[in-house]
């Protein structure tokens, strides 16, 4: 049954992969590469209770640390342009 | 000071549950040791006294988060409907509404309950206007959005 | 047994979810509608994928099962948290980056 999960989420990842590749702006392909990553963490999961193997886990916990901050790491650097500044939009009002 | 002494006990809560190491008292140690450091940076950081989440919420928030799955379950059958029908009937808005929640943290609560809700998500915080996306014109005809503002108030207390 | 079958059918509809968000992502016409599309994999499709493993491991203290069951529920709880975040950011930085969401009823998806 595992393996139907896992070609399962390989179905969602093309489908989402497709959209990444087709474009049109900017936004759409960070989009698709979060989508990808959440499917990612979720096939690792699956992969690692197929193999009987679920230390596997610890790395699908780093994968959804590392795909979150990847993907605002990629729109603050579109946004300003620079990691180190300070964002225009949001930062500093309450 | 209490918020340091909570973190330090969520943290080496944490550690104990991913390493599942109970016995050896060298890894336990070290476990403690490395809780220890996290929090000192952090106190020397000054990020862990006045940004950390009130613990006290937690028992209504708790309370809270059987509905949000609820109110999550049903709104990801209406988008799947939505997508899976063949005109593709969406109509996407972009509405104001205003929050009654005092503090940052509640207005925060009730910002990502409504993003987290498929159908409808927050693009924008101005005080306490939440700007708001929606997918059909019926996501927001508002009576699920009063429901969980007034049920985040709650979660924040009366105080 | 029952474990068995009560996990196949989380898995099933998590799956479901899945695919149809990635049908969604492809079918809706702009930025901000996929978006809502995506939030329903991170939501739902994950939930109930992680949920219907928690099934699996079970919360037997002998074989340690329960300590896989908490990290399914944190990998859970730890998107539950991010992902509303990732798309606050994403719509906002559309936003700034001058794509307008288109409004109004709109007659199917393109591309």
């Amino acid at each position: 049954m595992f393996a139907v999960a896992a070609v399962g989420v390989g179905i969602g990842m093309t489908l989402v992969m497709i959209r990444a590749l087709l474009g049109p702006t900017l936004y759409d392909r960070v989009l698709a590469l979060n989508i990808f990553g959440t499917k990612t963490v979720l096939l690792i999961a699956v992969l690692g209770f197929l193999a009987g193997r679920p230390e596997f886990l610890d790395l699908a916990l780093v994968y959804a640390l590392i795909n979150f901050i990847g993907t605002i790491a990629v729109l603050k650097y579109f946004e300003v342009g620079d990691l180190g500044k300070a964002s225009e939009i949001g930062g500093g009002r309450s | 000071m209490a918020r340091i002494v909570g973190l330090w006990f969520i943290l080496f809560a944490v550690w104990l549950l991913l390493s599942g190491h109970w016995d050896s008292a060298l890894l336990v140690g070290f476990g403690l040791g490395s809780c220890t450091l996290t929090v000192y940076i952090a106190s020397r950081m000054d990020v862990a006294d006045h940004e950390g989440v009130p613990i006290y919420w937690i028992g209504r928030f708790l309370l809270y988060l059987p509905w949000l799955l609820k109110e999550i379950l049903v709104a990801n059958i209406n988008v799947a409907k939505v997508i899976l029908s063949p005109k593709l009937p969406i109509s996407p808005i972009m509405v104001v509404f205003r929050s009654t929640q005092k503090s940052d943290l509640g207005r925060v609560l009730y910002a990502n309950s409504i993003t987290l809700t498929p159908g409808t998500i927050t693009t924008g915080v101005e005080g306490d206007q939440l700007e708001i996306h929606a997918l059909t014109r019926k996501d927001v005809d508002g009576r699920e959005e009063d429901e969980m503002d007034r049920r985040v108030s709650i979660v924040e207390g009366a105080s | 047994m029952v474990w068995d079958v009560l996990s196949w059918i989380f898995i099933l509809g998590g799956l479901f979810f899945i695919v149809v968000g990635g049908v969604g992502v492809l079918r809706f016409p702009d930025v901000y509608t996929r978006l809502h599309a995506a939030g329903m994999t991170d939501t739902m499709g994950a939930g109930l994928v992680l949920i219907g493993l928690s099934f699996q491991s079970g919360l037997s203290f002998e074989s340690g099962g329960w300590l896989i069951t908490v990290r399914l529920l944190m990998i859970w709880a730890f998107l539950l948290f991010t992902s509303p975040i990732a798309t606050h950011a994403l719509a906002r930085a559309a936003l700034h980056g001058k794509v307008e969401p288109i409004r109004g009823d709109v007659e199917g998806g393109d591309s």
